[in-house]
């Protein structure tokens, strides 16, 4: 092997092992940046040691062993200069008198427990929300500094600044490394699972660059949205989650044109949809569903709604009926007046314009939709189907006015332009 | 990117002998192993090539033939498909794997073509480039006008 291969082996091998690597050394040192730090030591080791020595038969095994020892000079280091932290120096104690068996076991056990008390460290909510997305990709999607700044079109320095504040905060405000329990569990894991589904998102529409998708980012949510369901399974809104990042992500061939135009949902080749990924997120919202309080989780209730698009075949065949009930209960939930736009396009498929501009003309006083272009927008599509095409024009202006979108300005004077020229060649 | 993952088959799956206890076990051990890792989509073993079909293309014509077939070596018994972020760590997974047969074995790696790899019109260089042409040839159309 050529010392770039090894090099790309050793890469290859981090991303499999360092989550599960740094979760163990945190629990030992009880410190996510130390762990870390201590993890990255090893793997430096191995770039020196792996060229001339070849790779080991069980490399994961082999950073293990480096990195505890690492761990232990490191507890050393704690204990003979501050002999602050009891607990520590029994356990190096502990460890020293007889070559270490709980450290091995401590590294071994649980696995899983370790790497979900890594998640909630990770996402916790002392940390502003880019500080805990660049974190938890870097923890625990064993992503490089270098990968995340290219992922999020930020300056790698920018990322590394972010990474090192994070586990500072960590430190300093001593955030604990454990699953939080009882009532503090549900807030703590919306604050997880919106992490990830803010990767997921960035990916999905870039909200900066040229592309508008990033697929490698909407890969790496959903390889993190997967672990965790596998770590918590009784959780409804996680496999709610991983089902809409499935149905969604399923959509991604579809969703662009050949000039990268968007292409909107109802107007996409639902044969270029990924029926692999189709399967995997019905799945995963049939796992959701089947536990309790499923019904009154967000996200189980988003993938049920993209669900609906995924099981119609055409556009025709869409479950416009049950779309709206899932969105009554959404909007129950939410209090969004977004979803209840939504719900009333929804009604409106299932029940008519008529039944969807009352919902919509209720929403007309809305402060937080004051500026928001989709409300002229979709209340000038119920007029025009209605035949009232003065007052549609007039939103669909209005709409164009509040958009920055070129493209979406276009599409809706072009609506004005076709409406207006109808008119005057029917009779 | 993604993988497909292909087990090649030997004498004994072609003969629809099943897999050992043990190797049945270390195999549910491993497949659970990638679905934690977030990195399985899906995985199948496959019956025997008898219980299979092939259908042949040729001078315009199709010509079915019904299995077993012969050449052994080329014929696979099972798969998975595996999302990952580089081939390198689709064989660091698969070196993982306990020997899937009871004698040798080859496990082959093949990557799935994505969105990416198809037609470089989808660069944003590309369609930038296009655009800039098409302002250019505006511009000169305004000019003769």
């Amino acid at each position: 092997m050529t010392v770039p291969d090894v090099h790309r082996t050793i890469d290859a091998v981090w991303r499999i092992e360092s989550p599960r690597l740094i979760a163990g050394l945190a629990r030992m040192v009880r410190d996510v940046g130390l762990a870390e730090e201590l993890a990255q030591d090893a793997l430096l080791t191995a770039l020196e040691q792996w060229p001339q020595s070849g790779i080991p038969d069980n490399p994961g095994a082999w950073l293990m062993a480096t990195a505890k020892h690492r761990a232990i000079d490191a507890l050393r280091r704690q204990k003979l200069l501050q002999c602050k932290h009891e607990e520590l120096g029994r356990e190096y104690a502990a460890a020293q008198e007889d070559a270490m068996p709980d450290l091995d076991a401590a590294l071994d056990d649980d696995v899983g427990d370790d790497l979900l008390r890594l998640v909630f460290a990770a996402c916790h909510p002392v940390l502003t929300t880019e500080a805990r997305a660049a974190l938890t990709l870097r923890l625990l999607g064993g992503l490089t500094t270098e990968e995340i700044a290219r992922a999020f079109l930020v300056a790698e320095p920018t990322i590394a600044q972010r990474i090192v504040r994070a586990k500072r905060t960590l430190s300093e405000k001593k955030v604990a490394i454990e699953v939080p329990r009882g009532a503090e569990l549900a807030e703590r894991l919306s604050s997880v699972l919106e992490v990830i589904y803010l990767i997921f998102n960035e990916g999905y529409t870039a909200t900066a660059g040229d592309d508008w998708m990033r697929p490698g980012l909407c890969e790496d949510a959903l390889r993190l949205g997967r672990v965790l369901a596998e770590l918590m399974p009784q959780e409804p809104e996680v496999h709610g989650l991983v089902a809409l990042m499935e149905i969604q992500a399923s959509r991604s061939r579809a969703r662009v044109g050949p000039t990268g135009e968007p292409i909107l949902l109802l107007d996409q080749n639902r044969a270029r949809w990924d029926h692999l990924l189709i399967q995997r997120g019905l799945a995963a919202l049939k796992r959701a569903e089947q536990l309790p309080g499923s019904e009154r989780s967000p996200y189980t209730l988003q993938a049920a709604l993209a669900a609906c698009h995924a099981r119609a075949r055409t556009a025709a065949e869409t479950d416009w009926v049950h779309m709206s009930a899932l969105y009554t209960t959404l909007v129950q939930l939410t209090r969004s007046p977004v979803v209840e736009l939504n719900r009333a396009v929804a009604v409106s498929m299932a029940f008519g314009p008529a039944a969807g501009l009352e919902l919509v003309d209720a929403l007309q006083g809305e402060p937080l939709l004051q500026h928001y272009h989709l409300l002229p927008s979709v209340r000038g599509d119920f007029l025009a189907k209605l035949g009232r095409i003065e007052e549609a024009c007039q939103e669909f202006e209005r709409a164009a006015s509040l958009t920055r979108n070129v493209r979406e300005q276009k599409f809706l004077l072009e609506r004005v332009r076709v409406l207006k020229s109808d008119e005057i060649s029917s009779p | 990117m993604r993988f497909m993952i292909l087990i090649k088959a030997d004498k004994d799956s072609e003969a629809g002998v099943m897999p050992s206890e043990q190797l049945l076990t270390d195999m549910g051990k491993y497949n659970e192993e990638l679905v934690k890792a977030g990195i399985m989509l899906a995985g199948e073993g496959l019956h025997p090539s008898s219980k299979g079909a092939r259908v042949k293309f040729a001078d315009g014509k199709r010509t079915t033939s019904d299995g077993p077939f012969a050449e052994t070596k080329e014929l696979i018994c099972g798969f998975w498909i595996w999302q990952v972020k580089s081939k390198e760590e689709a064989i660091e997974w698969v070196k993982r794997c306990p020997n899937p047969l009871n004698g040798d074995s080859e496990i082959e790696i093949r990557q799935i073509f994505e969105m990416e790899d198809f037609g470089a019109e989808f660069t944003p260089e590309l369609r930038e480039q296009e655009n800039r042409l098409r302002e250019q040839t505006e511009e000169l159309a305004k000019q003769k006008s």
